[in-house]
């Protein structure tokens, strides 16, 4: 059952990759890196992290994915002849498709092989079923503290530096 | 948890990822395309944090670790998002191809 579900998820999440990777249309990959966020998820509480499968779910597809969009739909060239009726087209050229496509093959097949060769000898007990959201908890406000409060820092910071970037210091001056 | 899926099976699935990623970031001659691929890869290295992580269930040191990556990374696509917005409007195209002012002349 468990294996079924790993397995349905990897192919759900790959093949989205493989979506993504292949449409021309920037909207329907958006689209596609939702399911892709979902399956790793997905795969995240088939590994036993529960609290991050809910942190992903949040963060990526609830602000990561709708900044992305937003960021298409304010950056698309206008199509002169699109009305409401005609669907969303963002359409994007691709560029470098053998040079990319042989790096990332020859990275996965290197990567492939160290994983084979590698043979982890791995010690110590697994994961039990029971919740991490209490270990996460207490390393976070002990042992984790000071990357914790300047991680709060970062996201302040980036928030901050992200609207002062964004705004119009240069506006247009026949308005 | 049982350990009924091996850790080799995750590892696999988030070098493929990983790759995908790196081809769609590679392609995509668009920013965002770019930022896509690039949430791909940051994903795929979560996958495998978490996966070793299982191996470590008294301190969960990669699942915090991938904590602080999905932090960083909500933090790099608002940043880079501002930064996309400035670029078309000063060039009117988020093409990297085609944002080349600083680029060496005789190309």
């Amino acid at each position: 059952m468990e294996q079924a579900a790993f397995y349905a998820f990897a192919a759900l999440t790959l093949g989205a990759g493989v979506f993504i990777l292949l449409t021309r249309n920037l909207m329907y990959a958006a689209f596609a890196l939702f399911l892709a966020l979902l399956g790793v998820a997905a795969l995240f509480v088939l590994a036993g992290a529960d609290f991050l499968a809910v942190a992903q779910l949040m963060v990526y597809v609830g602000g990561i994915l709708v900044l992305l969009i937003f960021g298409i739909m304010l950056t698309r060239i206008p199509d002169p002849e699109a009305t409401s009726q005609t669907p969303n087209r963002v359409l994007v050229t691709l560029g470098r498709g053998f040079w990319g496509g042989a790096v990332a093959m020859a990275l996965f097949l290197v990567l492939f092989l160290v994983i084979v060769q590698a043979n982890f000898a791995l010690v110590g007990d697994t994961l039990n079923s029971r919740s991490t959201i209490r270990t996460l908890g207490v390393e976070l406000m002990t042992s984790h503290l000071l990357p914790f409060e300047i991680a709060g820092i970062l996201l302040l910071v980036a928030l901050v530096g992200a609207a002062y970037l964004a705004m119009n210091r240069n506006p247009d001056p026949t308005e | 948890m049982n350990s009924a899926i091996p850790l080799f099976h995750f590892l696999v699935v988030a070098a493929a990822l990983f790759s995908l990623g790196l081809a769609v970031a590679v392609t995509k001659r668009n920013v965002i395309g770019i930022l896509i691929g690039l949430e791909l890869m940051l994903n795929a290295v979560n996958l495998n944090l978490i996966a070793f992580s299982r191996h470590d269930p008294v301190l969960l040191r990669g699942q915090l670790f991938a904590l602080f990556v999905i932090v960083v990374a909500a933090a790099e696509v608002t940043a880079a998002l501002a930064i996309v917005l400035r670029v078309y409007h000063h060039y009117g195209s988020i093409d990297p191809d085609e944002v080349g002012e600083l680029a060496e002349k005789g190309e």
